[in-house]
C-alpha cells in the first residue's frame, strides 16, 4: 500500500520537472543514406565523445559494412590508434573514475537517439551556454543542470544566455560570446553528422530494413491482387 | 508401384485417426452464414497474429536471456547481430499491438451483432478467457526487454496487488519473489510468458473454436440460419467455410499483412506506442521515469484505474471493467442479437461506450493532470453505465422486425458505382481545358477536377442525416 502511494505520487511529480520541457527543439537532418555524413559523424564521435560514452553494441566492422567503406581505412580515420576491427566501442574510462568526477557514469550511448530523439540530440549538443554556478562552467537549456562539460566549445566556441522579456513571458537566447575554431555552419554540420552517426547505431539494421520494406510490400499486393480474384471466381456464385 | 504404397500409407493413417471427419466436420461440411462482412475477417486474423507469436517468440528465446543482467543487451544482440533478427522481434513486438487491434475489433463485432446471445454464451465466455490470458501474457512479455518502462510498468502493476486489504503486501511480494521487481520476477515472467500463459491460451483457443463450431456462427443480422433447410439439412442461408471462407480469410490475411508489413519495415515504433522510447533505457531500478505509460492496449482500464480516487477501489475499477465483459450475456435482456434490428436507444448507448473506450485510451496515455482525471471520471461512469444499466434500457427498447433470410452487403465491386458518384459529386470539372489533346485517363480523372464545396457539404448532410436515421 505504502509501495503504492510512494509510486503514484512520484509519477505526478516526476512528470513536473521533465528536462526537456517547454523547450522548442532544433530538427536535426538526418539522412542515413548520406554515408560521408555518416562516417564523418564517427569519426568525430570517437575524437570528442569516446573519451567517456562507450556504443558497446556495435564494432567497427559492423560500421564498415553498413557504409561499404574499406576495413583498413575505418581503422586508420575513424577508430582509435591500436583498435582492432572486431572491437566494439568501448570506452577507456573506468566506472570508479567517472563518478569521482562527474558524480555519475556518463551512459552507453548505443541507444540514445531511440530513446531520445535525433532532434533532442542535435539540440541539446548546440544548447550549452557559460554558467558559473556549475561545476564545469557550463549549463545547457535542453538538459537543465547536466553533468555533462561541453566536449565541443573549442569548435562551437563561448555562448551565453540572455534572457529576452517577451509578452509570452522570458524567453532565453543563446547567443555566441567567444567564436570557435568552426564558423556557426560548420559546427551545426557537424553536430548533424554526429545525431546521424547516433541514430544509425541506434539501430544499424534500419536501412536494411528500409530498403527491403518495398519488395516485401510489392508481394503482398501482388499476393493481395490473386488471393481476391481466388475469392471472386469461388464467390460467383453465391448471392 | 510408389503411388499405391503412398496410398497405402494414408489409409493406414486414416484408419486409426479421423482425419478425414474432422476436415469434413470442421471445413467443408461446417455451415457458415453466407452474408459474413468485414467485421468477421477478425477471428482467422486472430489466430493468424497467435501463430505469428507462437513462431517468432520461439525464434526469440533462442537467443533471448532471462537474467537481468544480461537481458536487455540479449535484446540489442538480437537486432544487430543475429542473422534477420531484428525482423523476428519486430514481427513480434508489432504482432503484440496487432494482437490487441484484432482482438478488440473482433469482440465490438461480437457486441454490435449480438453474437455472445443465446446459444452462443460459452463462445463469449472461452473469449473473454482467452482476452484476459492474453492481458497476462501481454504484460508479463513486456517485462522481458528489461528496459525502464518494462521495469516501472512492472512495478506499479504488481504494487497494485498490495493495496488489497491484509493480504495485499504479502501477495505482491509472493508474486514479485523480491522487494522489488527483480531477477527473480523476471525469471518467473519469462516462464509464465514463453510456457504457462501460451498453453492456457492455445487451449482457451481450441475450446472456443469448439463451443462455435458446436452451435454455429452468428452473422451480421443475427438470423439463426439452421432454422430453414433444404431437404439435405444444408442451411438455406450456409454455405461450406471451405472454400467459400477459406478463401476469403486469406485475401483478408492479404490486407492485413499489408498493414503488418508496412508497419514493421517502416515504423516499427509507430510514434512509441508499439516500442516506447523510454523503454530503450536499460531498467535502473534507482531511477523513476519521468511518465509511466502502459502500452496503448492497457490504456483505457488505466485510465479506470487512475480516475478511481480510493486505490483499492480504483483496483477494483479496473477489474470490474472486465468482469462486466464476461456478464454481458446476462445484462443484456433484449432477444434481437444484432444492431441492424435493435432499438436506437441500444445504438446510442453502444455508440457512447466506444467513444468512452477509445477516450479512457487516449487519457491513460496522458498524464494525470486534474481535468484529464475529471475527464476520465466521467468517461468511467459511461464505460459502466453501458453494462450496468443495460438490464434497464434494453427492456425499454423498440426493436425492428427480424428477417427470415439473411441480407447480403454489396461487395466492393457493387458499390465502387456509388464511391464514383460520390466522387463526382463532390469535384467539379476544372473550366481550364487542358491544351493538350492527349490525356492520360488517371491525370484527366484526378488532375482535371477540383473540389466542389457545394457537394462536399450535400454529401455531408447527407451522411450526418444517414447516420441519425440510423440511431432511431
Amino acid at each position: 500500500m505504502k509501495n503504492l502511494t510512494t509510486l503514484l505520487l512520484l509519477l505526478t511529480l516526476s512528470f513536473g520537472v521533465r528536462a526537456s520541457e517547454g523547450i522548442e527543439l532544433q530538427e536535426a537532418d538526418v539522412d542515413l543514406g548520406d554515408k560521408a555524413s555518416l562516417l564523418r559523424g564517427a569519426h568525430h564521435f570517437v575524437t570528442y565523445c569516446l573519451g567517456c560514452h562507450s556504443i558497446k553494441q556495435i564494432r567497427y566492422l559492423r560500421l564498415a559494412l553498413d557504409t561499404h567503406a574499406d576495413e583498413k581505412e575505418v581503422l586508420r580515420d575513424i577508430a582509435p590508434f591500436g583498435a582492432s576491427i572486431y572491437d566494439n566501442l568501448h570506452s577507456a574510462m573506468n566506472k570508479h573514475d567517472a563518478e569521482k568526477w562527474f558524480g555519475t557514469q556518463p551512459p552507453d550511448l548505443s541507444l540514445i537517439a531511440r530513446s531520445r530523439g535525433a532532434d533532442w540530440l542535435y539540440s541539446y549538443l548546440k544548447s550549452y551556454y557559460a554558467d558559473s554556478k556549475r561545476p564545469f562552467g557550463v549549463n545547457n537549456l535542453v538538459f537543465e543542470d547536466t553533468a555533462m562539460p561541453n566536449p565541443l566549445w573549442q569548435l562551437q566556441g563561448e555562448q551565453h544566455a540572455e534572457i529576452r522579456k517577451t509578452i509570452y513571458g522570458d524567453r532565453i537566447d543563446l547567443v555566441l560570446n567567444k567564436e570557435g575554431t568552426l564558423s556557426e555552419k560548420e559546427f551545426d554540420q557537424m553536430v548533424n553528422d554526429l545525431v546521424t552517426f547516433l541514430v544509425y547505431v541506434g539501430e544499424p539494421a534500419q536501412m536494411e530494413r528500409e530498403s527491403m520494406g518495398k519488395y516485401v510490400l510489392i508481394f503482398l499486393f501482388l499476393f493481395f491482387g490473386l488471393a481476391y480474384l481466388l475469392k471472386k471466381e469461388y464467390w460467383k456464385d453465391i448471392h | 508401384m510408389k503411388p499405391s504404397r503412398l496410398n497405402a500409407c494414408g489409409e493406414w493413417v486414416l484408419d486409426r485417426f479421423p482425419l478425414a471427419s474432422l476436415w469434413k466436420d470442421h471445413m467443408t461440411h461446417y455451415y457458415a452464414p453466407k452474408n459474413f462482412n468485414f467485421w468477421y475477417f477478425f477471428g482467422s486474423l486472430a489466430l493468424l497474429v497467435l501463430v505469428n507469436q507462437f513462431i517468432t517468440g520461439i525464434l526469440l528465446t533462442m537467443n533471448y536471456k532471462p537474467d537481468a543482467k544480461l537481458a536487455f543487451d540479449s535484446v540489442e544482440y538480437i537486432m544487430r547481430d543475429v542473422s534477420w533478427g531484428w525482423l523476428v522481434r519486430y514481427m513480434h513486438s508489432t504482432g503484440a499491438s496487432a494482437f490487441f487491434i484484432v482482438v478488440y475489433l473482433h469482440m465490438f463485432r461480437g457486441i454490435m451483432y449480438g453474437s455472445f446471445k443465446q446459444p452462443r454464451e460459452l463462445i463469449w465466455i472461452f473469449g473473454m478467457l482467452i482476452f484476459v490470458a492474453l492481458m497476462a501474457e501481454a504484460f508479463m512479455g513486456y517485462l522481458l526487454p528489461w528496459g525502464q518502462m518494462s521495469y516501472w510498468g512492472a512495478q506499479v502493476i504488481i504494487s497494485l496487488f498490495s493495496a488489497i486489504p491484509v493480504i495485499g503486501d504479502d501477495l505482491s511480494l509472493w508474486l514479485r519473489g523480491d522487494y522489488v521487481v527483480s531477477d527473480a520476477t523476471l525469471n518467473r515472467f519469462f516462464a509464465f510468458h514463453v510456457i504457462a500463459v501460451p498453453l492456457v491460451l492455445v487451449m482457451l483457443v481450441f475450446m472456443h473454436i469448439v463451443a462455435l463450431h458446436e452451435v454455429g456462427s452468428n452473422n451480421p443480422d443475427g438470423i439463426d440460419i439452421k432454422k430453414l433447410k433444404d431437404k439435405d439439412g444444408i442451411p438455406l442461408d450456409g454455405i461450406p467455410f471451405h472454400p467459400y471462407y477459406s478463401v476469403k480469410d486469406i485475401a483478408g490475411v492479404g490486407v492485413f499483412l499489408i498493414f503488418f508489413a508496412t508497419i514493421i519495415f517502416y515504423m516499427p515504433e509507430m510514434g512509441g506506442y508499439f516500442l516506447e522510447h523510454a523503454n530503450f533505457i536499460p531498467a535502473d531500478p534507482m531511477k523513476t521515469p519521468e511518465h509511466i505509460a502502459p502500452l496503448w492496449y492497457f490504456t483505457p482500464f488505466y485510465a479506470i484505474l487512475r480516475a478511481i480516487p480510493d486505490k483499492f477501489a480504483g483496483v477494483i475499477g479496473m477489474g470490474g471493467a472486465i468482469v462486466v465483459l464476461f456478464l454481458l450475456p446476462w445484462l443484456d435482456r433484449n432477444p434481437v442479437r444484432s444492431i441492424r434490428y435493435r432499438g436506437g436507444i441500444y445504438k446510442k448507448a453502444l455508440a457512447l461506450f466506444v467513444i468512452s473506450f477509445i477516450a479512457l485510451g487516449y487519457l491513460g496515455t496522458q498524464p494525470a493532470t486534474p481535468v484529464m482525471t475529471n475527464i476520465a471520471r466521467v468517461f468511467t461512469a459511461i464505460y459502466f453505465g453501458f453494462f450496468l444499466l443495460m438490464p434497464i434500457y434494453t427492456r425499454w427498447e423498440k426493436t425492428k422486425p427480424v428477417p427470415e433470410r439473411v441480407t447480403m452487403d454489396l461487395t466492393l465491386e457493387e458499390q465502387f458505382p456509388a464511391i464514383c458518384e460520390v466522387f463526382e459529386e463532390i469535384t467539379e470539372a476544372a473550366s481550364a481545358p487542358d491544351d493538350d489533346g492527349h490525356q492520360h485517363a488517371f491525370r484527366s480523372v484526378f488532375f482535371s477536377r477540383r473540389p466542389n464545396p457545394e457537394g462536399m457539404r450535400n454529401v455531408a448532410t447527407r451522411l450526418a442525416k444517414k447516420l441519425k436515421k440510423s440511431l432511431d
